[in-house]
């Protein structure tokens, strides 16, 4: 029977399937970071247990790190917030004490989870791959089958190597066509998620296909698969091609000689078959999506560059209607405001949505020889890892940015989530290319606006949002 | 595990939908490494009029009073009433741990995303999912009626309301099981270890290259 690429990975790591409907599925792959998992290593040893297979495991710190190159500086002793720094010390010591590779914060192998185990070759195509951070749909642009899991499955897959599942359905998002130039992946998936909604693929494991897909970069269906949370959907995916293979190959953990040859024999099953039933199938034409913004406080509400605030009035639903009233009071916005017309206090080019060579190429190439507007008070680019700030500064995009007068960052989660020291004030708005909107997100009171790197760097020159098609020559 | 125990609680709103999980317990209460003690945060920047910080003494903060969850009447709350798609965003744990540490055991709502849905359980915190209609009643029934309270009952896959009525609800056999025995799902995974050895060793032979050298 004709199966999707979900179907198989699910197929491939199910260890028992239980007669109550739920399964036993093998987890190849756990990445650990400091937030989410110190009570679970707690757990681990109230109950006197393990870890079942140590070297599936692979930590960082990432939420609570600077990005301040001064404190940065001091290592995990320097970190000036107390309460993060223990958060910090203690995945260290959890991790020494059961044995997991750590890429401490002093290691150039350092970064956002969700960017070094590709960077890694730490997650591949045909794993499993949990963490506890909803953007673990990240590696499904590998594909391999990954999902965001809550502190207490994070101890059960410590423990087990499995995590008890039940099936998701399967949608499919195709995009047909060619996107234009100057569309980013990030605004293809922001154009999804407006189209399908913040809870459109929930209970969904989304697969992304279709021609936009197969000729996007690999880094560019990481930033997709990246926001399928943002839709609902904990997994996105990506079937694997030759530009898969070709991003694998190389890298640290990935297979070589023999074995490489025998996996990637492998992974050409890792599509879906032709035939193969979806529960939901939806279509875009990329010809009808424009560089994207997000006016609200939920991923949903996005809008294109030459759009207009819509008024609470334009929802039928009363929920809904209800959801823009309160998001233009907290936004500051009023309905029918040009998109152009939002006066930005800040920029943040950063997270695992947005923080790998390419945005930051992409980024510089817009900002190249130009300055930040007076009117933008900080503006921050922060590399996803060290390893990604290393080539980065190899490229002379640092200089292109610092001259452009921005601030170049350590490797962190930084302004996405502000659990370190870089917050958004009381009422600011800002450009980001990271994945939420939600109220208080990237600092109390602040207001964040989603965007391609692009986009934001055509917003910190302009100092409002501006369509970056009108600034660079594609 | 805690076990789910009947109750008869309380019933309060949270009359908006997508609530998200920074909503429920901002990033900032995050760097705990305790399970505990986060209830006092739950929706802080609803419920308190300055912004909150890991540890401090809520006692004397400034109350936003337009905030259902300090009315008098919600004092006490057991039930949360809540709208579409209830805990979308990140998969904090931490969301339920300050939910249950509040003192709610149940949530209803038309549809819950789907991580905060699975923690949910973990943590004796029931989700159940009602008609959307079925939560627009309960939602006026509870605004008429100062004291409202529901029957939570899970071994019936019941909630009952005053006037005597009743409505089902679904709950995941596995999941209810565990949750009225209180037990431990890694137990219970581990009784399963001779499967996963199993299906480990089939795997490792499969495909080699998940198995470093190394082990």
């Amino acid at each position: 029977m004709a199966r999707t690429l979900y179907d198989k990975l699910w197929d491939s790591h199910l260890v028992k399937q239980r007669d109550d409907g739920t399964a036993l599925i093998y987890i190849d792959r756990q990445l650990v970071h400091e937030v989410t998992s110190p009570q679970a290593f707690e757990g681990l040893r109230l109950a006197g247990r393990k870890p079942w297979r140590v070297d599936a495991n692979l930590a960082t710190a990432d939420h609570n790190v600077a990005s301040l190159k001064s404190e940065r500086d001091g290592g995990v002793a320097g970190i000036l917030d107390e309460v993060s720094r223990i958060q910090v010390q203690t995945l260290d010591e959890n991790c020494a004490e059961f044995g997991i590779q750590e890429f401490d914060i002093s290691d150039v192998r350092q970064g956002i989870v969700h960017v070094i185990g590709p960077e890694q070759g730490a997650t591949l195509p045909g794993m499993t791959v949990v963490c506890g951070d909803s953007h673990t749909a990240t590696h499904g642009a590998l594909g391999a089958l990954a999902h965001g899991i809550g502190t207490s499955e994070v101890e059960h897959a410590l423990a087990t190597q499995c995590l008890i599942q039940k099936k998701m359905k399967n949608m499919l998002v195709e995009v047909n066509g060619q996107v234009n130039p100057g569309v980013t992946p990030k605004d293809v998936v922001l154009a999804i998620i407006g189209e399908i909604g913040t809870a459109g693929g929930n209970g969904y494991a989304i697969e992304f296909g279709g021609p936009v897909f197969r000729a996007m970069s690999v880094e560019g269906r990481m930033t997709v698969c990246n926001m399928a949370i943002e839709a609902g959907a904990r997994v996105g995916l990506v079937a694997v091609d030759d530009k898969t293979t070709d991003y694998v190959k190389g890298r640290p953990f990935a297979p070589s000689g023999p074995q490489w040859d025998l996996a990637v024999e492998a992974w050409g099953d890792l599509h879906s078959d032709s035939g193969a039933v979806f529960d939901k199938v939806v279509q875009i034409n990329a010809d009808t999506i424009e560089p994207q913004v997000s006016w609200g406080n939920s991923p949903e509400m996005v809008t294109s560059i030459g759009g207009h605030i819509p008024a609470p009035e334009d929802f039928n639903d009363p929920v809904k209607r209800a959801a823009a009233e309160r998001a233009l009071e907290y936004m500051g916005l009023s309905a029918g405001m040009a998109i152009t017309d939002i006066q930005l206090d800040c920029i943040f080019i950063g997270s695992c949505t947005n923080s790998r060579i390419e945005d930051l190429r992409a980024a510089a190439a817009v900002v190249k020889g130009k300055k930040v507007a007076a009117s933008v008070s900080r503006a921050l680019v922060v590399p996803g890892s060290g390893l990604v700030k290393a080539q980065a500064e190899r490229e002379g995009l640092d200089r292109i940015f610092i001259e452009a007068g921005l601030e170049w960052r350590e490797p962190s989660c930084s302004m996405c989530l502000a659990m370190n020291s870089d917050k958004l004030g009381d009422g600011e708005h800002c450009a980001s290319t990271s994945n939420r909107n939600f109220e208080g997100r990237q600092g109390y009171g602040g207001r964040t606006h989603l965007v391609s790197p692009e986009m934001a760097a055509a917003a910190a020159i302009a100092g409002h949002f501006i369509d970056v098609r009108d600034v660079v020559n594609y | 595990m805690k076990r789910f125990t009947p109750l008869n609680g309380l019933v309060a709103p949270m009359d908006r939908a997508n609530v998200d999980t920074d909503m429920i317990i901002p990033k900032q209460f995050l760097k705990s490494i305790k399970r505990t003690g986060f209830g006092p945060f739950l929706f802080d920047e609803l419920r308190y009029m300055d912004e909150g910080f890991a540890d401090m003494d809520c006692s004397n903060r400034h109350r936003n009073m337009d905030f259902p969850l300090n009315f008098e009447r919600y004092q006490g709350a057991e039930v949360l009433l809540a709208r579409e798609n209830f805990g979308c965003g990140s998969s904090r744990e931490h969301a339920p741990w300050a939910l249950e540490d509040y003192g709610f055991r149940a949530i209803l709502a038309p549809s819950f995303a789907d991580i905060f849905f699975n923690n949910c359980f973990k943590n004796a915190l029931l989700p159940i999912v009602l008609d959307a209609a079925i939560i627009d009643q309960l939602f006026a029934e509870m605004e008429a009626d100062e004291g409202y309270s529901l029957v939570v009952d899970l071994e019936a896959q019941q909630v009952r309301k005053p006037d005597g009525s009743s409505i089902d609800f679904e709950v995941d056999p596995f999941r209810r099981h565990c949750l009225l025995n209180g037990l431990d799902d890694i137990a219970l995974t581990l009784e399963d270890a001779e499967h996963i050895k199993a299906f480990e060793g089939r795997w490792k032979s499969q495909s080699p290259w998940l198995f470093p050298a190394a082990t």
